[in-house]
């Protein structure tokens, strides 16, 4: 097979990009530099247990899971009305769901801070009503709102491209059987779109666990999660060794959350787009 | 009429987009009979189902069943189940499960369920095939385990699209003869689409002839292979020969440079027809006896037949015979009055 020289170019881009950084990564998790040179250890992973940390890691975890379970609850629906057939004629209400993702994402949520903040539009309407001013931005609701508003695409597309793929003589057939829309939809339309919400999970709830942009502009300077935490390490202390540990502890627990959406989700789908 | 029939559509049209696919259908169908909808691709036939069972709505007319209103009843509420071309089984759920769905929305109990369904299962010769995943399935078994999952409901009417096109012709020719087996056993009305000809004749009671949104013959398949209406159902029953000819009286039409005697009457003098003529009762005979004489064109075996082409008054005539004529050979035609049918003319495709 001579057509495998075509793969080399991207033989060495992953290596360099990819395999290279993950060895480092384990490198400075389980090293330590002393005056007689790199020694083995585990001082950095046992760190992370300290109280301190592990809040930061759990309250990360919790946030993430609240923005998936929204965004599945809001996402579902929407991908639902978008694969009917009033819509799926004509594409421009997906469309609109998906231009939002055409922008920067940095400019999106430097757009809520504007809206969120003292003196922000929703601040200025609530006065305009004599009602009391409400503290919205750097607050957990905040963060989770940018999360969700920023991920939910990431929900409705694989689930409505699921959907629309979906037979739609399966469903008919299950009208023809006696099936109401419920029944349907219970019986017939979520087991079979079960893929789509799965990629769909596993594309919202990562990028959510692992953010720090969005906690740092919507959450404030005090705000602290996982992604917060871990860029600290590395550019603020530059204790590379413990960001190492983090970033570590962070992928074993993607790994983990991956493998047990794979048991569940035999066609696998969504874990080609990472 | 002696019995109100189970399904009537009245003045039933619809429009997809501006294109017309029915144009005012009427049609009745009996209680217990097997009635075919035949018809080339396009021409409203299966939209004449899906509005049967309720998943389109006509844009005018009326759907009536046992004598009441249903037009605007959803599919979920009609006594009628549907086999669909593609089988439409739910691939998350095993054959049982398949079966069982409509009984388990009734909310039957488990036990009645099972038995249900294994008999259903006996009919369809598919015994023993309950945990099986529907996947793992040929195409024959998955269309058996889609017939007996609209069977096992007892509906009053099953309706079947085309359910046996995506088998090969030995599995088909089967399934047509199971298929009347279980209708005539369990006494159903069916209501049939297929665009295949033959399947139509060896199974129906009744056959509907469709072309372009509209209903060309009503009748048994006896009926509709011998007396076609128009010159389109004889060219879809079947091969013809289709020859423009002239009416010069009653019994008496003029056709290919000659006059023929017939057996038709009560066309007006001198009126312009199509003559149909089938290629089996074109008898060959030697040079110079017969009306015609004609050179041959081509021979090609059909197993059963030849089908021959011969070339005479310049018209290719198609004639099947059990005699073999070599190419090129010289020889007479002959067609009897009573195998000359005339039909007034209609537009061709």
């Amino acid at each position: 097979m001579r057509r495998t020289c075509y793969a080399y170019p991207y033989l060495v881009w992953m290596a360099i990009f990819i395999v290279v950084p993950l060895f480092l990564l384990l490198f400075y998790t389980f090293t330590v530099t002393t005056h007689e040179g790199i020694r083995l250890t585990l001082e950095h992973i046992k760190r992370i247990w300290e109280p301190l940390y592990l809040m930061v890691l759990l309250r990360s975890i919790l946030l993430a899971l609240i923005c998936t379970v929204v965004c599945l609850l809001i996402g579902y629906p929407v991908a639902l009305i978008l694969s009917g057939k009033e819509y799926s004629q004509n594409k421009v209400l997906a469309l609109l769901f998906v231009i939002p993702m055409w922008i920067n994402f940095l400019v999106r949520t430097y757009a809520w801070m504007s809206l969120l903040g003292r003196n922000g539009l929703i601040d200025m309407v609530m006065e305009f009503l004599h009602l009391p001013s409400v503290q919205l931005l750097y607050t957990d609701h905040a963060v989770v709102l940018g999360m969700v508003y920023n991920f939910l695409p990431f929900m409705v597309l694989p689930i409505y491209s699921v959907l629309t793929k979906m037979d739609k003589s399966i469903i008919e057939a299950a009208q023809d059987l006696g099936a109401d829309y419920i029944t349907v939809l219970k019986r017939i339309i979520i087991p079979l779109s079960l893929p789509g919400v799965i990629s769909g999970i596993t594309m919202v709830f990562m990028p959510a666990v692992t953010t720090f942009i969005i906690s740092r502009l919507l959450g404030g300077g005090q705000y602290i999660l996982i992604g917060n935490l871990i860029e600290q390490q590395f550019i603020v202390v530059g204790d590379w060794h413990f960001g190492s540990a983090i970033s570590f502890v962070l992928t074993v627990i993607i790994l983990i959350t991956m493998g047990i959406m794979r048991k569940y989700d035999k066609e696998y789908e969504g874990g080609a787009i990472w | 009429m002696a019995e109100e029939p189970i399904i009537r559509l009245v003045n039933v049209s619809k429009n997809y987009d501006g294109t017309e696919a029915l144009k005012d259908i009427n049609l009745y169908i009996r209680k217990n009979e097997f009635l075919t909808l035949l018809g080339p691709s396009g021409c409203g036939k299966t939209t004449t189902l899906r509005i049967i069972a309720g998943f389109e709505r006509p844009d005018s007319g009326a759907v009536f069943f046992e004598g009441k209103d249903i037009t605007d009843l959803p599919p979920y509420k009609r006594k009628v189940n549907t086999v669909f071309q593609r089988y439409a089984l739910f691939p998350h759920m095993n054959v049982a499960e398949n079966i069982a769905f409509g009984l388990r929305i009734k909310k039957l109990d488990n036990k009645t369920i099972e038995r249900k369904v294994a008999e259903v299962l006996e009919l369809v010769n598919l015994k023993g095939f309950e945990k099986r995943s529907v996947e793992s399935l040929s195409g024959g078994q998955q269309q058996r385990v889609a017939i007996a999952r609209a069977l096992v409901n007892e509906p009053e009417v099953l309706l079947l699209d085309e359910p046996l096109g995506a088998l090969d012709l030995k599995l088909r020719k089967g399934m047509q003869i199971e298929l009347k087996r279980i209708q005539k056993m369990l006494g159903i009305t069916f209501v049939y689409v297929t665009h295949d000809q033959e399947e139509a004749l060896t199974m129906s009671d009744t056959i509907v002839v469709m072309k372009d949104g509209t209903i060309q013959q009503i009748g048994t398949p006896e009926m509709i292979y011998n007396e076609p209406k128009n010159a389109f159902v004889a060219d879809f029953i079947g091969e013809s020969n289709i020859i423009p000819g002239r009416m010069l009286k009653d019994r008496l039409v003029y056709f290919a440079g000659h006059e023929f005697e017939c057996v038709d009457s009560g066309f007006e003098h001198n009126e312009e027809v199509d003559v149909v003529i089938r290629p089996e009762d074109i008898k060959l005979v030697p040079m110079g006896e017969g009306m015609l004489q004609g050179e041959v064109e081509s021979v090609t075996f059909k197993g059963v037949h030849y089908e021959m082409i011969v070339r005479s008054e310049g018209i290719n005539w198609m004639i099947h015979s059990t005699l073999m004529e070599p190419v090129g050979s010289r020889i007479g035609l002959r067609i009897l009055p009573q195998d000359i049918h005339i039909m007034k003319k209609v537009a061709l495709k």
